[in-house]
């Protein structure tokens, strides 16, 4: 497998009133990358440009080796896309529906049939396949458009927004489903959404774009710093009716960092203290200091950075979000305005994906 | 018998009957899984053959669903009972000839295709908004072109597939009229001719139509648009200039009933055949055309079927995704 799946160099596509994409440099290696960015961020713009579907203004970019403005054909032979709309027309079976197109993308019949019982198995379907599409559910659908983006057995499949319109369950069979189509398949996976939370349990890799501009490309595990913040909550007693300030004020005094967490208005924040748990000793102290205290222990548990700490100061404002979260680098709070610290940005980000990408490859 | 002991051993020698009752559900199921997760998924390293296998599989798919195939229950019905519809009728004419021993069919290989015209206009209407309509309607052109295939392609295999299914259900008809000819001893020479003349007309008439049809129905992802829009073109001129070309005939002006066949494409393909295909036309009085209207009427066929092709390649440019 290539070193690199896709490689996007300053990237632009201007449409006579909006830019979708302002020179987007980018490196995408092997494995599960998320495409994180809000609705007209610019990812289906740049999903259409990967399959050759629509001229770059600007830049290019390079799929599988291939290049996207002439080797179009050749690229869509080995790439598999899942759009994000329906796709499925409703008086046709699953498996017709897939063997067809099997056989759009090159398979022989007979290999076609084969393929896609195999594929349709593999995404969960089974009886039903047989049925007309036009019965069935919104998840069901959704893994039909699955198996026809895998049918043909692609390098590389981009899957917008495969998640839309799941129940809780449904999503996560699906993104388990994404995790298996590289770690059992073998196929290195795109998969856009709008929901962090569900791209930071999946991906190996995320690629956060807004307003068409690149934010962050870094490896899930960077994003989700693995320092592990404990998160405490205490009773009040008698003798300490405040006891989170107690407990507080007795861990600064063991020489622990501890604080109110910042998410204010979550439930039971006001109970909570963010305590930095640098070593395995820190468990036992706050352990002590709470029993020596007389508090109730309520909970203590592991906290990972979230992803959407990227947004989290602006969420939703378009353009002019500056990425401000706990792994972000201090050029990066004026890129909204300025497009040279987000190349900047971009160059710098990128080395330590291509890097983290030899475990994968 | 011996595999059952050796399934239930573990179970036996660890628990209680009530764990022996469970444990063939449990087993089974895990068995079965077992079967499903063992095969585990396999790579492809066969053949890809690439841009125009593809284009041939989606004329292939078109062709087949024109007619119903590969789809459900319902879309059969009706194609298959307007196919009937279509080729009854010149059974029951080879019938006659085949028992009054007629030394003539009663009607031309071209000319009846010309007399079923409603039966194929309806088969035309309900047919091009399912090969092009379900399409776009259910996005699944986006599918399409994220394959191999460009845009030019999928025009082609549609408008290939419909010409061929139009081809179809005309041609058939002539071919039961042939072989009925042959079984009535019919002159050999004549009736091969005529057939062969025939075929030729059918061709012509449906790619023309395909034509019309799709560009028709592609500017609508709404099929019952599609279907409505298809019918109006080919019967409302059709008989407008059926009425005119007999008024005129009427008034002994014998040029212009050539000139309005211009107007239909109906009348167009009746035009056509009955000049160069050796046929007789359905023109009041028998008109022959003269030579200057025959070039202006293969002109007029040549700008149409380019025409609609092109207006298809235009409507599929921004279609894709």
């Amino acid at each position: 497998m290539r070193v690199t799946v896709i490689a996007i160099e300053s990237l632009t596509k201007r449409y006579p009133k909006v830019t979708a994409l302002d020179r987007l440099t980018v490196g995408i290696t092997p494995g599960v990358t998320g495409l994180v960015g809000a609705n007209g961020a610019g990812k289906s713009t740049l999903i259409k440009i990967l399959l050759g579907l629509s001229p770059a203004t600007e830049g290019g970019a390079t799929v599988l080796g291939l290049d996207v403005a002439r080797e179009g054909s050749a690229i869509r032979e080995r790439v598999g896309y899942m759009p994000e709309h329906d796709c499925l027309p409703p008086d046709v079976s699953a498996t017709e529906f897939v063997v067809h197109m099997a056989r759009m993308s090159g398979l022989p019949t007979t290999s076609a049939r084969e393929r896609t019982a195999d594929t349709l198995r593999h995404v969960g379907l089974y009886e039903e396949r047989y049925r007309p599409m036009g019965g069935y559910s919104t998840g069901m659908k959704q893994r039909v458009k699955l198996a026809q983006a895998l049918v043909h057995d692609p390098q590389l499949v981009l899957l917008d927004e495969p998640t839309n319109g799941l129940d809780p369950v449904g999503r996560d069979e699906m993104l388990a489903l994404i995790r298996r189509v590289h770690t059992d398949f073998g196929i290195s996976v795109l998969v856009t959404s709008h929901l962090l939370g569900e791209l930071e349990r999946t991906c190996d890799h995320v690629v956060v774009v807004d307003g068409g501009k690149l934010l962050r490309a870094s490896s899930t595990a960077d994003f989700t710093k693995s320092t592990p913040s404990l998160a405490v909550e205490v009773t009040d007693t008698d003798t300490h009716p405040d006891g989170t300030e107690a407990l507080r004020s007795a861990l600064v005094a063991a020489g622990l960092s501890a604080q109110a967490p910042g998410a204010a208005g979550a439930p039971g924040a006001g109970h909570l203290l963010m305590v930095d748990a640098t070593d395995e000793s820190a468990y036992d102290t706050i352990r002590d200091t709470v029993t020596e205290l007389g508090l109730g222990l309520v909970r203590m548990e592991q906290r990972r950075h979230h992803i959407s700490e990227v947004f989290n100061s602006e969420p939703g404002a378009v353009g002019t979000a500056p990425a401000v979260g706990p792994q972000a680098a201090p050029g990066v709070a004026s890129s909204g305005a300025h497009p040279a610290p987000a190349d900047a940005l971009a160059d710098r980000q990128l080395q330590p994906q291509k890097g983290g990408s030899g475990d994968v490859a | 018998m011996s595999p059952e002991p050796h399934a239930h051993s573990p179970a036996t020698a660890s628990a209680s009957a009530s764990a022996t009752a469970e444990a063939p559900v449990p087993a089974a199921g895990q068995r079965g899984e077992n079967v499903i997760h063992n095969i585990g998924y396999r790579d492809y390293d066969g053949p890809r053959l690439g841009r125009s296998y593809a284009r041939t599989s989606l004329f292939e798919q078109s062709l087949r669903g024109a007619y119903g195939l590969g789809r459900s229950a319902k879309s059969k019905v009706l194609p298959m009972i307007l196919f009937a519809v279509m080729c009854v009728p010149a059974a029951i004419v080879v019938a006659v000839t085949v028992f009054t021993d007629a030394k003539q069919m009663p009607i031309d290989y071209s000319a009846y295709v010309i007399q079923m015209q409603p039966v194929i206009g309806i088969y035309i209407a309900a047919m091009a908004p399912q090969a092009v309509s379900l399409d776009l309607r259910f996005r699944v052109v986006s599918l399409y072109f994220s394959r191999p295939i460009e845009r030019g392609d999928y025009v082609a295999a549609k408008y290939a597939a419909l010409s061929a299914a139009i081809f179809i259900f005309t041609g058939a008809s002539v071919v039961i009229l042939y072989v009925g000819a042959m079984l009535a001893k019919l002159d050999f020479g004549d009736e091969t001719k005529g057939f062969a003349l025939g075929l030729v007309s059918c061709l012509v008439f449906s790619v023309l139509h395909a034509g019309i049809g799709l560009a028709a129905a592609a500017a609508t992802p709404r099929r019952g648009f599609g279907v409505a829009a298809i019918i109006a073109l080919l019967t409302i001129p059709y008989m407008l200039i059926s009425a005119l070309q007999a008024i005129v005939a009427s008034q002994n002006n014998y040029s212009a009933i050539g000139w309005l066949g211009l107007g239909s494409p109906g009348s167009l393909v009746d035009g056509l055949q009955s000049k160069l295909l050796d046929g007789r036309n359905a023109f009041p009085m028998g008109h022959e055309l003269t030579s200057a209207q025959v070039s202006v009427y293969v002109a007029l066929i040549a700008v149409l079927i380019t025409g609609t092709y092109a207006l298809l390649l235009r409507r599929y440019r921004k279609a894709g995704l």
